[in-house]
C-alpha cells in the first residue's frame, strides 16, 4: 500500500549535500508521478473507447435525422424520415424476423448442448486436454470461412446434407430458397463455431461446484440426471445468464455469415435470410448508399439488442434462480464466485 | 507351473487392487472413470468439428464439374489440392500475399497494443488507488455489454473525413485496446501480483512505469500471452469492420476470400482452397497453442 502513502523522503548522505532544489523538484515529480500516472495508465482505453465507441454511437442518432447519403455527405436535417422510411421497407422487418428467427435457432440449441458436452467433459476422462481441445476446434475457423463451408454443404443441388438425406429416402430441402431452412443452416454455422468455446466455459463453472453437494445427493439417492437437474444447473446460473447475455449481443448483429452465404450476399433473392446488420450493411453501402437511413437502422437495432438483453437477463435468472431454492446453502467461495461472475455480465 | 494360474493369479491381484482403489474412494465415486458411451459422444463432437474442415479439403482438391455433379466428390484429398492452392495465390481477384501480410500485420499490432495498453490499464485498476477507480472499473465493464459495432456508420464517417479508407489504420485503430483486455488484465493481476512487491520496487525508488514495466508486466505474463492469442484469433477472423472500410486492391484475408467468392464461384474447388488456406494459419497456431486457448476460456474469457 506504499503507493498510496508518501514517497519515502530520502536521506542524502552527509558530506555529499545535494542542492535543495533538485531534491524538492523530484519529490514533487515523484508526488505527481503517485498521483497522474494510474488515470494516464487507464487513458488508453478511455480515449479510444470515447472515440471510436461512445461517440459513433452518440453520433449516429444525429446522422439518423438528417439526409446522409454515402457520397454526398451530410444534407439537410429532416426529422425522424429516415425511420418512416425503413419502417416502410418490407425488407427491414424481414430482416427483423430473419434475424430473431436465426438467433433462437442458434442460441437456444446451442446452450443446451454446449451444457450437455460440458457434463461430459465434466467427468474424469482419459486424455481430458485433447477432448476440451477438440471441442474448441472449430472456434478457430473464421466465420467467413465457416460460412463459405456450410454454405456449400448446404447447397441445393449436390449438398451434402442433402446428398445424407437421399440417402436416407428424405428429398431434398431448398436451404437457399425456403426461408426457415436457410435459417437452420445459417444458425447452424453458429452453432458450430461456438457450442464447443461456451462448453468449456460451463465446464469451469461446473469444476467450482463443490464435490461434497453432489456426495449429499448420492447418499440421498440421487441418481445422475437427478443430480445434474438439481445440483449441476442451479450451481451454474450465474454462468447460463453470462452466456446466454453474449450470445443474444453477438446473435442479434449476426452478419458474416449470412453475407456470404451466397455469391449475392444480399440475404437471398427475396430477402429470405437477410438480416438486420445485412440490411443496414445494404442500405448504407449496398443498393441504397444512404447513411442516414443505416443509421437509423443501426438506432432501432442497438435499442433491440439492449431491450432483448435486459429480457433475457430476466427470463434467465428467474428461470434458474427457480431450482436454486431447492439446494443446499452455497458456500461463501460460491457465493463470491457468482457475484463475480453476475457482475461481469452485468 | 502351466500358465493357467499364473493368468489367474494375475487377474485376481489386478481386481483386488482395482476393488481396493474403488473402495478407497468418497461414496459415488464422482471421479471413477466414465463409461465409453461418454467417449464415443465427445467423439462425436470432435469429429463434427473436424468434418467441415475435411469436406473443405476435399473440395479444395476437386474440379468444378465433379462438385456439380455429386456432394461427395472423392473420399481423400489428392495433389490437385496444391494446385488449386497456386492459383488461389496467383489469382487477379486480389493479392494473396498482400493479404496475407494485411492480416498478420493487423492482428499482431493490435495484440501488441491491446497487451501493453490493457496491462497498464489493469496494474492501475487492481493495484493503485486513486479517486473514482470503482466506478470507472464498472464502466469499462458495462461497455464489454454495449453492441459498439452498430456504431459503424459514423466511424466510417470519422475515417473517410480524415482519408484512412481503404487503409489498414482504419482497422488497426478501434482494435488498439479492448474493454476486455483492461477486465481481464485487471482480474489477473488482483490475484497474481502482490502488494509487498510494489512496496519493494517503490521503496527503491523506482518510478510508477518503472515498477509497471519491472514489476507487473512480468508477473502478467501468462495472462498477457492468452490476452495476446484471443485477440490474434478475434482480429485474424475479423470480417464486418474490415470489408466496409477496406477495399479489393488492400484486403484482409477474409476480405479476400469474399472477393474470391464473388469472382470465382463457378468453381468452387478453388473458393474452397482459399477457405482452407486462410484458416491453415490459425489451426497451426490452435495446434500449439491451443492448450493456452482451452485454460483461458476456462479462467473467465469472454467472446471477443
Amino acid at each position: 500500500m506504499s503507493v498510496q502513502s508518501p514517497a519515502p523522503e530520502r536521506v542524502a548522505p552527509q558530506g555529499a549535500p545535494r542542492a535543495p532544489r533538485r531534491v524538492g523538484f523530484s519529490q514533487r515529480l515523484s508526488r505527481w508521478d503517485v498521483k497522474l500516472s494510474p488515470y494516464l495508465y487507464i487513458s488508453p482505453f478511455f480515449i479510444l473507447f470515447a472515440i471510436t465507441g461512445l461517440f459513433p454511437l452518440i453520433y449516429t442518432a444525429y446522422v439518423s435525422v438528417h439526409q446522409w447519403s454515402l457520397l454526398g455527405g451530410q444534407g439537410d436535417y429532416i426529422g425522424f424520415q429516415n425511420f418512416t422510411d425503413i419502417f416502410a421497407q418490407p425488407a427491414f422487418w424481414r430482416s427483423l424476423r430473419n434475424t430473431f428467427s436465426i438467433f433462437l435457432l442458434s442460441s437456444v440449441p446451442q446452450v443446451l448442448v454446449a451444457i450437455v458436452i460440458a457434463a461430459l467433459l465434466d467427468q474424469n476422462l482419459r486424455a481430458k486436454t485433447f477432448w476440451r481441445m477438440g471441442v474448441l476446434l472449430p472456434y478457430v475457423v473464421a466465420p467467413v470461412a465457416v460460412g463459405l463451408i456450410f454454405g456449400r454443404m448446404f447447397a441445393d443441388q449436390s449438398g451434402l446434407i442433402n446428398g445424407a438425406l437421399g440417402f436416407f429416402g428424405i428429398d431434398p430441402i431448398r436451404w437457399h430458397v425456403d426461408a426457415l431452412a436457410s435459417h437452420v443452416a445459417i444458425a447452424s454455422m453458429v452453432n458450430f463455431r461456438w457450442t464447443g468455446y461456451n462448453a468449456l466455459i460451463f465446464l469451469a463453472a461446473m469444476q467450482a461446484v463443490p464435490r461434497e453437494l453432489y456426495e449429499a445427493a448420492i447418499i440421498d439417492g440421487a441418481g445422475r440426471v437427478r443430480q445434474f437437474f438439481s445440483i449441476t444447473i442451479p450451481q451454474i446460473r450465474a454462468t447460463i445468464i453470462f452466456v446466454v447475455l453474449t450470445s443474444t449481443i453477438g446473435g442479434l448483429q449476426i452478419f458474416d455469415e449470412p453475407r456470404v452465404f451466397d455469391e449475392a450476399g444480399r440475404g437471398g433473392s427475396s430477402q429470405q435470410w437477410m438480416t438486420t446488420t445485412l440490411y443496414l450493411y445494404d442500405v448504407g453501402w449496398g443498393t441504397q448508399r444512404n447513411l442516414g437511413r443505416a443509421a437509423a437502422v443501426a438506432w432501432v437495432l442497438f435499442l433491440i439488442v439492449v431491450v432483448i438483453g435486459f429480457v433475457n437477463f430476466a427470463i434467465t435468472n428467474r428461470i434458474s434462480t427457480s431450482g436454486a431454492d431447492r439446494t443446499t446453502t452455497r458456500t461463501r467461495r460460491q457465493r463470491r464466485a457468482a457475484a463475480r461472475s453476475s457482475r461481469r455480465s452485468a | 507351473m502351466s500358465s493357467v494360474p499364473t493368468t489367474r493369479q494375475t487377474a485376481g491381484a489386478g481386481a483386488a487392487r482395482a476393488a481396493a482403489r474403488r473402495s478407497s474412494r468418497k461414496v459415488g465415486g464422482y471421479d471413477r472413470r466414465p463409461g465409453a458411451l461418454t467417449y464415443v459422444l465427445l467423439g462425436a463432437a470432435v469429429l463434427i468439428g473436424l468434418g467441415p474442415l475435411y469436406y473443405t479439403l476435399l473440395l479444395g482438391s476437386s474440379d468444378p464439374i465433379a462438385i456439380a455433379q455429386s456432394s461427395l466428390p472423392q473420399l481423400f484429398p489428392d495433389a490437385s489440392l496444391f494446385d488449386n492452392f497456386s492459383k488461389v495465390i496467383s489469382s487477379d481477384a486480389f493479392d494473396f500475399w498482400k493479404a496475407f501480410g494485411n492480416s498478420l500485420f493487423i492482428a499482431l499490432v493490435a495484440s501488441a497494443t491491446t497487451v501493453l495498453f490493457s496491462t497498464l490499464a489493469g496494474f492501475s485498476f487492481a493495484k493503485l488507488s486513486f479517486k473514482g477507480r470503482r466506478p470507472l472499473l464498472v464502466f469499462v465493464i458495462a461497455t464489454m455489454a454495449v453492441p459498439t459495432q452498430l456504431g459503424v456508420i459514423p466511424l466510417y464517417i470519422i475515417m473517410a473525413k480524415i482519408g484512412w479508407i481503404g487503409s489498414l489504420q482504419a482497422v488497426i485503430v478501434p482494435a488498439l485496446v479492448t474493454a476486455f483486455g483492461v477486465f481481464w488484465m485487471t482480474q489477473y493481476l488482483e490475484e497474481a501480483l502482490p502488494f509487498e512487491l510494489i512496496e519493494a520496487a517503490r521503496v527503491d525508488g523506482a518510478s510508477m512505469f518503472r515498477t509497471f514495466w519491472s514489476i507487473a508486466m512480468p508477473a502478467a505474463r501468462p495472462a498477457a500471452a492468452m490476452l495476446a492469442l484471443f485477440t490474434f484469433v478475434t482480429q485474424w477472423t475479423n470480417f464486418f469492420w474490415p470489408s466496409i472500410v477496406l477495399n479489393q486492391s488492400n484486403p484482409t484475408l477474409p476480405v479476400a476470400v469474399r472477393l474470391l467468392q464473388a469472382n470465382y464461384f463457378v468453381d468452387y474447388s478453388l473458393v474452397m482452397a482459399g477457405v482452407f488456406l486462410i484458416t491453415l494459419p490459425l489451426i497451426i497456431l490452435f495446434i500449439f497453442a491451443g492448450r493456452q486457448l482451452v485454460a483461458g476460456i476456462m479462467a473467465g474469457a469472454v467472446k471477443g
